[in-house]
């Protein structure tokens, strides 16, 4: 048998392409195998973080407590005053798509209290940053929160994700005493100006632009939901 | 010529040791930065970089003798693509929290110069089981040192090995001990002063390497 040249150009187009389609049909069929299960987890993890701003952290069973203490993902429309547009399908609204139109709002229940988580987005100083913000009742104490980050420096910004960060917002309050304006925030200790002790949290050393993206996450997201939380 | 003859077992621990990727070939450097500074990540790298050295290397020996020269780079290059993220799917399948962690490292595989290195020198010229025995021995090798300067850095930067507490919660400056985690760890600059201190030992005990 005569020896194929392998260096001719119309072999060369060939073995490409036939290639480029077995590579293409071995991705998708792999891409299209693994998708329920990879979107399963993105939904477990997104529960885990709405979890994790009520406080409770490191549950075996994140689906079935998620399903024991979240008792509803509305959706409110421009005006809260009407009620939510949907009372269900605020989670699988993505943090992007969130505007004055269209805001998720999870109803949750803990120890008998209702809790009102909010999802929270904003830029920190490398990337994004987003969380969420557990509010009790009255529409002001802060319950819990939970933060992430896309690609804050480790160690300084990045340790907006730790626990003890998160934990520093309970019991704060949203609102100085005698104002309408959202003022909660972390501040370098001396900073802190006029501010009540409950209106402020310590910031993180050496990561000063990473909270102020923490700050104007809360003050942006929050005043957007002033509505739904409060009548102020 | 048997399957472990003499001449694959050298094949396959040269890598780890006197031919190793990282500390003597000076290899896949940044992503041993980036994914280091903690143990769990450090071995999930290490393993998937192995498996995608071994099985891209088996496939080029496979295909060695059709691959057209002048799309041979082109041809590794899909080849270790393809692989990737396969193994990229999976592990946001199964292990979705690391795949967190490690985020677009594992993308980078791609681009790691162990992969298209081994393909060029070893898996074009050898045959599909020499070239597997080369890809587990470069991606293991690859693998120790990413172990190494991960273990280190969990210890000394949070006091935890796979996220267990190792260092005593009464050592801490908090609770009236003398330690204090050492914040530098956590930064990828260590990682490089650890690699270099894993090279000084390294070649301390092997005076040959060049």
């Amino acid at each position: 048998m005569e020896k194929l040249n392998t260096n001719s150009n119309a072999y060369t187009i060939i073995y490409a392409s036939v290639m480029v389609i077995i590579v293409a049909f071995l991705l998708a069929f792999v891409s299209s195998a693994l998708k329920p299960t990879q979107d399963a987890n993105v939904e477990l993890d997104k529960k885990s973080q709405i979890l994790a701003a009520l406080n409770i952290r490191g549950v075996e069973d994140v689906a079935a407590k998620y399903d024991e203490v979240v008792k509803s993902d509305a959706i409110f429309g421009a005006d809260a005053s009407q009620g939510p547009k949907a009372e269900t399908g605020g989670f699988a609204v993505a943090n992007k798509d969130i505007t004055a139109d269209n805001r998720p709002l999870y109803i949750a229940e803990v120890d008998g209290e209702q809790k009102k988580v909010v999802p929270v987005k904003g830029a920190g100083l490398w990337g994004g940053l987003w969380g969420y913000i557990a509010v009790d009742a009255d529409g002001e104490t802060i319950y819990g929160t939970y933060f992430s980050h896309e690609s804050e420096t480790a160690g300084l910004g990045a340790r907006i994700a730790e626990q003890w960060f998160q934990d520093s917002f309970r019991g704060k309050k949203l609102y100085a005493a005698d104002g309408n304006d959202i003022v909660l925030c972390a501040v370098k200790p001396g900073k802190e100006g006029t501010l009540s002790p409950d209106n402020y949290v310590d910031g993180i050393t050496g990561a000063t632009l990473t909270t102020d993206g923490v700050n104007n996450m809360i003050k942006e997201c929050m005043t957007l939901y002033k509505d739904i939380l409060t009548n102020k | 010529m048997s399957l472990f003859s003499k001449e694959n077992g050298e094949v396959f621990m040269g890598p780890l040791n006197l031919n190793n990727p990282v500390t003597v070939q000076v290899l896949g450097i940044c992503s041993a930065l980036a994914v280091t500074s903690q143990l769990k990540p450090a071995i999930v790298m290490g393993l998937s970089v192995t498996a995608i050295t071994a099985f891209s290397n088996v496939i080029i020996s496979l295909i060695r003798k059709t691959i057209p020269n002048r799309i041979r780079i082109i041809v590794q290059l899909v080849v270790v693509a393809a692989l990737v993220t396969i193994v990229s799917n999976i592990l946001k399948a199964y292990v979705y929290d690391v795949s967190v962690q490690l985020s677009v490292y594992v993308g980078l595989i791609i681009t790691n110069c162990i992969l298209m290195g081994r393909l060029e020198a070893f898996a074009m010229q050898n045959g599909p089981w020499e070239s597997f025995l080369d890809g587990i021995g470069n991606g293991l090798g690859y693998a120790a040192i990413l172990v190494i300067v991960g273990f280190v850095r969990e210890l000394l930067g949070f006091g935890t090995i796979l996220g267990f507490q190792v260092i005593p919660e009464c050592a801490y400056v908090e609770n009236g001990g003398l330690y204090i985690n050492n914040g530098m760890m956590t930064m990828p600059a260590m990682a490089l002063i650890i690699v270099a201190c894993v090279i000084w030992v390294h070649r301390a005990y092997n005076k040959n390497i060049e």
